[in-house]
């Protein structure tokens, strides 16, 4: 039997801007169908530049990346991208917002409602349809971002720092939020985070970069059962896997001597 | 609750200044040189009694200035598209649109005459011209102001390129074409009073303000003129007026120049 194709794979991919140096060097590695990988390293070391690679939005320098064995641009992979910000049209209401994408592929705008009301009502702000983004909280306003991610039903989620701008609390809510959506559809995502617990809490798989050249050096299982609630911030294992990231990520962050 | 009776008050005390202080000037100035200067009440009796022409003046300039501006307009918003497109298009398209801007319009008006007659065609025309620049910068640079991330973001779910103009750079211009629009909207009544003034004519009913000015000009009846001028303000703050509604009615609901309904 012929393995399915991997969702992302990365092959001896090398990343430069101009003739600046290599801001990602050597980078190898492989994404299952349904991981949840982390990503976490010093700042600058190449995270974001990572994701825009998955992404199409940006090309190796040297090396290869498939998604499903596909090159990213051509790539049939349904794919939804969250940034740091909500990139939010201010003039449109979040139904419209949550829909943009669906209108992009020319679905007309009475086909989107049933896609539309789905997907605000997992990130629970179905009664907000019709308000414009600046009604809405910050929280509030990444939760519509990662609405309109939903609305394609993709398969592949990049999201990068998505929970950076907000408090903790709200943080660690949208976190158990995105675990749920998880359980709802079978989804791969690469998720960047400077949070060590979030990037523990919420993934299988974490990478530990370092930075000048952005390389992964190491990648740390979380064996920490699904689906995992508060209580899992609580648990030894947790408690465990984030001292040791802890301990990974000062190595990566101190240069060599 | 103050704050608008203020708003109503203030203006009301500051005109009854004006006017006493009108009348004051006035009482002090030697007699052969009163006719300069009508009394208030001579131009308030001036507005009454020619009003039936004053309104029709007015609305003739009204109908010019309202050409000439959607006109200008239309074309400024296609052209700041096509602009918008490509860097080429805009560096040998801008230095003409400054030399547009620089012309002397009313040099203009006799060639205007000659081409295509005098009145409605001529005003419009010459209000096109004074209309058009403040449009077609200010809505260019709102079409290339778009915020990279919302562009990025376009790109990711691979939009087209009329997509992003449509759903991203057009909307995200709105702003910016207003800023124009505000400007063209108190340039056009003056354009089309100044155009009427060089290019006017009374055939067909369709003498303006501008034409009535030479007229009265010419007869001294200083009342008159006083009143020709208010009624071009009027002109002139109607479509202020209605601009600042257009304005409100597409950004007040997301734009950051308008306070937020609930708050
Ligand atoms: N378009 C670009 N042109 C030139 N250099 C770039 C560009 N994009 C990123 N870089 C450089 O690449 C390096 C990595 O940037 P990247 O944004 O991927 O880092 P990051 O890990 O996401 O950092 P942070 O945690 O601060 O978001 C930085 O040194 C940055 O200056
Ligand atoms: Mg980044």
């Amino acid at each position: 039997m012929v393995a399915p194709p991997p969702p992302v794979h990365f092959n001896a991919v090398t990343k430069h801007f101009g003739d600046g140096p290599a801001v990602l060097d050597a980078i190898n590695f492989t994404a299952r169908e349904g991981d949840f990988i982390a990503v976490i390293g010093p700042s600058g070391c190449g995270k974001s530049t990572l994701l825009r690679l998955i992404a199409g939005l940006t090309t190796p320098s040297s090396g290869s990346l498939s998604l499903q064995r596909q090159p990213p641009v051509d790539a049939v992979v349904e794919l939804a991208f969250v940034f740091q910000e909500p990139t939010l049209l201010p003039w449109a209401r979040v139904a419209a917002n949550v829909a943009l994408p669906l209108r992009l592929r020319g679905v007309p705008s009475n086909e989107c409602a049933d896609a539309v009301h789905r997907c605000l009502t997992q990130v629970r702000l179905a009664d907000r349809a019709d308000a414009f983004p600046r009604q809405l909280s910050g929280g509030q306003q990444m939760r519509v971002s990662i609405a309109r991610a939903l609305a394609l039903n993709p398969k592949l989620l990049l999201l990068d720092e998505p929970f950076g701008a907000l408090d903790e609390m709200t943080r660690n809510h949208l976190n158990e939020e995105l675990l749920t959506l998880r359980e709802q559809a079978v989804w791969t995502a690469f998720f960047v985070t400077h949070s060590i617990s979030e990037a523990v809490f919420l993934a299988n798989r974490v990478l530990v970069m370092s930075a000048h050249p952005g390389r992964i050096q190491h990648e740390v299982t979380v064996d920490l059962p699904y689906p995992r609630t508060a209580a899992t911030r609580q648990s030894s294992r947790f408690l465990e896997l984030t001292a040791q990231l802890s301990q990974l990520l000062h190595a990566a962050e101190t240069p060599p001597a | 609750m103050n704050a608008k009776i203020t708003c109503l008050v203030a203006p009301v005390v500051s005109a009854t200044t004006f006017i006493a202080f009108w009348y004051g000037v006035r009482g002090m100035m030697p007699a052969d040189k009163k006719f300069m200067l009508p009394l208030p009440h001579d131009v308030a009796t001036a507005l009454v009694e020619n009003h039936t022409v004053l309104l029709h003046a007015s609305l003739n300039i009204a109908l010019g200035a309202s050409i000439g501006l959607a006109t200008a307009t239309v074309l400024a918003v296609g052209l700041a598209i096509l602009m918008s497109t490509s860097g080429f298009i805009r560096t040998s398209l801008y230095p003409h649109l400054m030399m547009l801007q620089m012309m002397p319009v009313i040099a203009l008006a006799p060639i205007l005459v000659i081409w295509v007659g005098p009145g409605l065609p001529s005003v419009s025309i010459i209000t096109f011209l004074i209309c058009f620049f403040p449009l077609v910068v200010n809505t260019t640079q709102g079409l290339l102001s778009t915020d990279q991330k919302l562009v990025e973001m376009f790109d990711l779910y691979r939009a087209s390129r009329w997509q992003q103009i449509r759903r991203l750079r057009i909307p995200a211009a709105m702003p910016y074409f207003f800023t124009g629009l505000r400007i063209s909207g108190i340039l056009a009544s003056i354009g089309a009073i100044v155009g009427d003034f060089s290019a006017g004519s009374s055939a067909n009913d369709g003498a303006g303000l501008g034409f009535l000015i030479i007229i009265y000009g010419a007869q001294f009846k200083m009342a008159e003129l006083f009143a020709t001028v208010i009624s071009g303000c009027l002109v002139g703050f109607s479509f202020v007026l209605v601009v600042h509604r257009m304005s409100w009615f597409f950004l007040h609901q997301w734009h950051d120049s308008y306070e937020r309904s609930d708050r």
